[in-house]
């Protein structure tokens, strides 16, 4: 692991958390309206798992999804504008913060409904089998994802099928508002996978580089015709589940932990004896998004006389 | 010009568009090998390798999957194999296919084709006996279909097919295996929409869709020998809606309009059909709607008979309709 890869995936990390942190701002100024969900915290998997995926390769998320999209490379400012019912929005305003999509950067859409991307994903595989691109599909979604029955219809579907679909779980422990743990019996949620026939890892989804190695390993074995894989991505949120979720539900002490764990706090203390100033990644950082938040502040409203059109071809 | 039953006119149109379209697929729960439980896709996985294939027992997957391979440029038909299975996995429907396009403002955009079929036939349960037309034509996004002739179910799929929207065709199993008939096969692929005025007469206009258009025309065919004449339309898109047409025939039979489906009366289509023609003002006296009776349909035949609007029912309110 080289500094210039833990300065890249910090400042890459920094980029999603500052991003996230803006929208919150922007929330309570009331900017941004409507319910936003923030990936604060689990920033590590999208740094990492994006640098598996090329051009052609297609990216379904969830309404947690700002972070997998910045990770697509989707223009911080077009994002902005999106979450603010800007007409520059990647969307012009119609997807908003929890159901967005930015297909010219790979990334096919958030999704609002719980497990609701999963069959996307297989379905832009099988439509690479035929195009001939032979596309990978990444499908992410959360633990709470894990008991929704129509990922496992999914998961079948490209199994039985030897789609090259990669289904990542960030487990961040709490589907919404309940831990994942009081509503499975059997934890080890990568068994579900492998009772399916695909090969499931649990990795420390904390650590771009950790998961960078393992989801690039899976892609290329998917690539090369081995069917779909299922990555448990460990990590968790250190916001609620949404902007205003006072998380009663958890403990001072386990939010606390969580602190030492996320993976900017990591990344900053691999870096402690480079002699590098890794505050001033996080300035520079900060600064970018200001620039493109403001830019995107400025921009008009999105047209209200254009909002019958797109409903049919 | 080919001879052909509704499932050998629906089975050449899948072919042709198998043939015309190399982006198109045609999957679903046993319709490869199996060719269908109702034979309709019979022999073409054999002259199209893999485009046509089985899959499993997955609602949920087989339409995200298409609405996913229809995002990337494919042309998936897929095959729901009861209408009443829709209900598991409606969601990829209401929730995600019929928001691509809107939501990405046409950057993205979702051309599947869901066939089904629907409908009461002798002895057929409650969870294989519903019309649930309805619940599509309530979703903006989305195109519905129902054909009754082979003509129509070669056309409508065909146009299904080269449409850039998401379509649900849905086809009445009693009608597969009825009288074959000369089916034109080789028309230019029509734009979706359109009706048919099936008879023309100044007593009423009677508008229907799906099987029962054929025992509307027979009723009214029985009304004409008593000299009763009724105009009726058949609307087999029921989005986009004939509306038009509907209107301008009301122009001509005074504005009295009946509305017949197999679908429960409550919320039915019909409603809507009947309101869009008050709103336009060219509605006169009291519309009738005729529909299944609201309940859950039971499966011996004489209980389901009881509720549904059989020949004889659609008879006699044509002809009470008629006579005020």
């Amino acid at each position: 692991m080289t500094t210039e890869q833990l300065v890249a995936d910090l400042r890459a990390m920094w980029w999603i958390r500052a991003f996230e942190e803006k929208i919150q701002a922007l929330h309570k100024a009331g900017d941004v309206r409507g319910s936003v969900h923030l990936c604060i915290g689990q920033e590590a998997g999208p740094v990492g798992a994006c640098d598996a995926l090329g051009d052609a390769d297609a990216l379904f998320a969830t309404y947690r999804g700002h972070g997998w999209a910045i990770g697509r490379g989707a223009p911080p400012h077009a994002l902005f504008a999106e979450l603010l019912g800007r007409a520059t929005g990647v969307n012009g305003g119609r997807g908003g913060s929890a159901y967005f999509s930015a297909p010219a950067y790979g990334f096919y859409g958030e999704n609002s409904i719980v497990g609701g991307g999963a069959s996307h994903a297989v379905g832009a595989a099988l439509a690479g089998r035929q195009d001939g691109t032979g596309r990978l599909a990444m499908a992410v979604f959360g633990d709470g994802a894990m008991n929704q029955g129509a990922v496992y219809e999914a998961m079948n579907f490209a199994a039985v099928f030897a789609l090259p679909v990669l289904f990542l779980c960030e487990n961040n422990r709490y589907s919404e508002l309940t831990p994942i743990r009081d509503m499975v019996r059997n934890e080890r949620l990568t068994e579900r996978a492998t009772a399916l026939g695909m090969p499931a890892t649990r990795i420390d989804g904390n650590d771009p580089a950790v998961v960078r190695e393992t989801v690039a390993d899976l892609a290329e074995a998917a690539r090369e015709g081995g069917g779909p894989a299922f990555v448990e991505l460990t990590t968790q949120r250190l916001v609620g589940h949404y902007i205003g979720d006072v998380q009663q539900y958890r403990t001072k002490q386990e939010l606390d932990a969580d602190v030492l764990v996320e993976p900017i706090a990591v990344a900053i203390a691999k870096l402690a004896g480079s002699g590098l100033d890794t505050g001033a990644i996080e300035r520079e950082v900060r600064d970018e998004v200001e620039v493109a938040a403001r830019q995107a502040l400025a921009d008009p409203v999105a047209d209200v006389s254009k909002v019958k059109e797109h409903l049919y071809a | 010009m080919p001879e052909l039953n509704y499932a050998g006119a629906v089975n050449a149109a899948l072919r042709r568009c198998l043939e015309e379209i190399p982006e198109t697929l045609l999957y679903g729960e046993d319709v490869a090998k199996p060719g269908g439980v109702h034979g309709v896709t019979r022999r073409l996985w054999k002259d199209f390798g893999g485009r046509v294939f089985d899959t499993p027992i997955s609602e949920s997957a087989i339409l995200g999957s298409a609405v996913g391979a229809a995002m990337f440029g494919r042309r998936p038909i897929v095959e729901i194999m009861w209408a009443d299975f829709f209900l598991v996995a409606l969601d990829q429907m209401v929730n995600q296919a019929a928001n691509v396009r809107y939501v990405s403002e046409g950057r993205l955009s979702a051309p599947l084709v869901v066939r089904t079929q629907q409908g009461n036939s002798p002895g057929a349960c409650a969870q294989h006996s519903q019309n649930l037309e309805a619940l599509f034509t309530h979703i903006p996004g989305l195109r519905a279909a129902m054909p009754s002739t082979p003509q129509d179910a070669f056309d409508i799929m065909v146009s299904a097919v080269y449409s850039d929207d998401p379509v649900v065709v849905i086809d009445n199993r009693t009608l597969y295996f009825g009288d074959k008939q000369d089916v034109v096969t080789d028309g230019d692929p029509a734009p979706i929409g359109g009706s048919h005025l099936r008879r023309t007469g100044p007593a009423a206009t009677v508008v229907t869709w799906g099987a029962i258009t054929h025992q509307v025309l027979t009723a009214a065919d029985r009304l004409a020998e008593e000299g009763v004449r009724l105009t009726v339309l058949e609307t087999p898109w029921l989005n986009p809606f004939d509306h038009d047409a509907l209107h301008k025939s009301l122009a001509d039979t005074g504005g009295r309009l009946v509305v017949v489906h197999e679908a429960n009366t409550t919320g039915g289509f019909g409603g809507e059909v009947v309101v869009r023609a008050l709103e336009a003002g060219v509605l006169s006296g009291v519309p009738l709607r005729i529909g299944a009776h609201d309940s859950r349909i039971p499966a011996a035949p004489e209980l389901a008979a009881a509720l549904l609007p059989g020949a004889e029912r659609i008879y006699a309110g044509l002809k009470q309709f008629a006579a005020h």
